[in-house]
C-alpha cells in the first residue's frame, strides 16, 4: 500500500511467500506472484483448490498467515455476482466509493465504455445478467486500478453474452493497462484473454504458460485440460 | 421459556415484516383489464354508500333512536358547529401532537435499540431478550400501572403511544439490518467505503424497506394507544370529546369522534404508503412500475 511502491516500476502486485489458512487447513502455502501494470493472467485451477481464496487475499478482504502483498493503491474486484446495490441508479453504483470531482460525469463516461450510456438513471432490476456484469465491470475501471481482480465474472451468463463480453473486457484492458488477475475455471476463456496462463494447485502456482512473441496463445488447450487433471485422449466422434 | 420463540412473537413477527415476494393482493387485481378497473372503483363504493343511505333513512323514518345511532346528516351537522365553535379542531390538534410526540419517541428509541441489536451480538444479548419480555406484554394492560405512574396528564398519553410505537419500529429495525446482503457490505469495503459510508449508502437503504413497514404497522398501534390512553381520562383531546359527550349522551358527537378516529387512520397509511413508494422507487414491490 506504500506510495513508495511505485518504483516497482510496473508492478500491478507482488506477492511472497503467500500463506492462508482456514484454521488449521492450510489452502495457499507460500505461494509467489507477480503481475505486471497492462498484463492479463489468467489463474486456472480445479474447483475447491484456492483460487478464489487467493484473489480475496489479494483484494485485502481476509487476513493473511503468512508472505507479503505488495500492490500500489486499492485493487478494483469484479465478482460472479454483479453486487450492483438494488436501491442506487447506475451511475450512482459506478460511482461507489469514487473519490474526487463530478463522479456522475465521470462514471457516464464509464458506462458509456460497457456500452450502458444511455442508462445513466436506470434501477439494477431492469438490467439483463450480461448488462448488470457490464456495470459492475465499469464501476471497477473508473477508479481506474492498477490492479483488477476478476473472480469468474461470466461463469453466470450464457455462451453468446460471454464471448461479447471477452471481447469487451479484452479492449477495456488494454485501454486502461491495469494489471489483470482473471479466475476462471474456463480453458478456452483463459487462452483467449490472457498473456499469460497460471496453474494453481496444492496451494502453489504448479504451472505457468506464457503468450509468444507474436501474440499466440499462451498454452494449447490439451495441454491445460491434462495439467488440470482432465483426460483428453477419448476421441470424441 | 425463552421470550424469542414463542409462537405469538413468531406469527406476530411475520406480520410486522416486510413482503419478500411481490403481494400482488395490495394491488389491483392482475386479470383486472383495463379499461374495467374505473367501473370496478365505482362498483366498490356502491355498497358504503347504499349502507349510509339506509342508515339515514331508517334514521329520519324514527326506526332508529338517535340516542343509539344518530342519522349521518346529524353527525355531519354536528362536525359543522363544533368545527365553528373551534373547539373540534382544537381537540383534533391536540390528540395529533400527543400522537407525533408519542412517534417520536417511541420512535427514536426503537430505531435506536434496534440499530444497536441489528449491528451487535452483544447489544443483543444485552437488550433483546429484556425487550421481547416487555412486548409479550399486551401493552393496554400496563393502563393502569401506567396511570399510576403518571395519573391522567400527559405523559399517561404520550408514554403509552410511545411503548406501542417503539415496538414494531425496534423489531423492523432489527430485521431490515439483518437482511442486508453480507456481500453487499463486503462489496462497500472493496470499493473503500468508510464506516459512515457504507452506513449511509448501503446498511440504511438496504434495511429501509423493513424500517418503514415498521413505521406504517406502529401508525397503527400509535393511535389506538392514544384513543385508548385519552378514554381512560383527558381534559382535551378527541378521546376527552367523546367522553364528554357520553356524559350527555351525545351520541352524534361520539359517532363523530369515532369517524374522524378512522379517518386519520386511514391518512396516516396513505401517508406511510406515498412514503414507501417515494423512498422505495428502486424496489420491484413499490417502484412506479409495481402498482396501477
Ligand atoms: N470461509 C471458509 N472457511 C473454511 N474453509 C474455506 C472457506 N472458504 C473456502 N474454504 C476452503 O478453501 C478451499 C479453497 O476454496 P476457494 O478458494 O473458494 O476455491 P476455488 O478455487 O474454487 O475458488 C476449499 O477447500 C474451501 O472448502
Ligand atoms: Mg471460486
Amino acid at each position: 500500500m506504500s506510495p513508495t511502491s511505485v518504483t516497482s516500476s510496473e508492478s500491478a502486485v507482488t506477492v511472497s511467500g503467500l500463506t492462508r489458512a482456514y484454521g488449521p487447513r492450510v489452502v495457499i502455502d507460500r505461494l509467489d506472484l507477480r503481475i505486471g501494470r497492462g498484463e492479463f493472467v489468467a489463474l486456472l485451477g480445479e474447483s475447491g483448490c484456492g483460487k478464489t481464496t487467493l484473489l480475496r487475499a489479494l483484494a485485502g478482504l481476509d487476513p493473511i498467515q503468512g508472505g507479503h502483498i505488495d500492490a500500489p493503491g486499492r485493487p478494483a474486484v469484479v465478482f460472479q455476482e454483479h453486487r450492483l446495490l438494488p436501491w442506487d441508479t447506475l451511475w450512482q453504483n459506478v460511482s461507489l466509493g469514487l473519490p474526487g470531482a463530478d463522479p456522475r460525469k465521470r462514471a457516464a463516461a464509464a458506462l458509456v465504455e460497457v456500452g450502458l450510456g444511455d442508462r445513466l438513471d436506470d434501477w439494477p432490476r431492469n438490467l439483463s445478467g450480461g448488462q448488470a456484469q457490464r456495470v459492475a465491470l465499469a464501476r471497477a475501471l473508473v477508479q481506474e486500478p492498477r490492479l483488477l481482480l476478476l473472480d469468474e465474472p461470466f461463469a453466470a451468463l450464457d455462451a453468446l453474452t460471454r464471448i461479447r463480453m471477452h471481447v469487451l473486457v479484452k479492449e477495456l484492458v488494454a485501454r486502461h493497462q491495469p494489471g489483470v488477475l482473471l479466475v476462471t475455471h474456463d480453458v478456452d476463456e483463459a487462452i483467449a484473454l490472457a498473456d499469460r496462463i497460471l496453474v494453481m494447485r496444492n496451494g502453489v502456482i504448479a504451472s505457468e504458460h506464457r503468450a509468444d512473441t507474436h501474440g499466440g496463445p499462451a498454452a494449447s488447450r490439451d495441454q491445460l485440460l491434462r495439467e488440470l487433471g482432465v483426460a483428453t485422449n477419448l476421441q470424441v466422434a | 421459556m425463552d421470550g424469542r420463540v414463542s409462537n405469538v412473537d413468531y406469527v406476530i413477527q411475520q406480520e410486522y415484516r416486510a413482503p419478500t415476494t411481490p403481494a400482488p393482493t395490495r394491488h389491483t387485481s392482475a386479470i383486472a383489464k383495463p379499461g374495467v378497473k374505473p367501473n370496478l372503483i365505482v362498483l366498490s363504493w356502491i355498497t358504503p354508500v347504499v349502507l349510509i343511505v339506509v342508515w339515514e333513512a331508517l334514521a329520519q323514518a324514527g326506526w332508529l333512536s338517535p340516542q343509539v345511532l344518530p342519522a349521518p346528516s346529524k353527525v355531519l351537522r354536528t362536525a359543522w358547529k363544533l368545527t365553528l365553535s373551534g373547539s373540534l379542531l382544537n381537540d383534533l390538534g391536540v390528540s395529533l401532537l400527543r400522537a407525533a410526540a408519542g412517534f417520536a419517541i417511541g420512535g427514536s428509541i426503537g430505531f435506536i435499540l434496534g440499530t444497536l441489536v441489528g449491528f451487535s451480538r452483544i447489544a443483543e444479548a444485552l437488550i433483546d431478550r429484556s425487550v421481547q419480555m416487555i412486548r409479550a406484554i399486551p401493552f393496554l394492560a400496563l393502563v393502569p400501572l401506567v396511570i399510576v405512574w403518571f395519573g391522567v396528564g400527559e405523559g399517561q398519553k404520550i408514554f403509552l403511544v410511545s411503548l406501542g410505537v417503539a415496538f414494531p419500529i425496534y423489531i423492523n429495525t432489527t430485521l431490515g439490518i439483518r437482511q442486508i446482503d453480507p456481500k453487499l457490505v463486503e462489496l462497500g469495503r472493496v470499493q473503500g467505503l468508510s464506516t459512515l459510508q457504507l452506513i449511509r449508502r448501503i446498511i440504511l437503504p438496504g434495511a429501509l424497506p423493513s424500517i418503514l413497514t415498521g413505521v406504517r404497522y406502529s401508525l397503527a398501534t400509535a393511535w389506538l394507544a392514544l384513543v385508548v390512553a385519552e378514554t381512560v381520562g383527558a381534559q382535551s383531546g378527541l378521546g376527552f370529546l367523546a367522553m364528554d359527550a357520553r356524559e350527555f349522551l351525545r351520541t352524534d358527537v361520539i359517532v363523530l369522534t369515532i369517524v374522524i378516529y378512522a379517518l386519520i387512520g386511514v391518512a396516516a397509511d396513505s401517508i406511510a404508503r406515498l412514503l414507501e413508494r417515494k423512498l422505495l422507487a428502486w424496489h420491484p414491490n413499490y417502484g412506479k412500475g409495481a402498482r396501477s
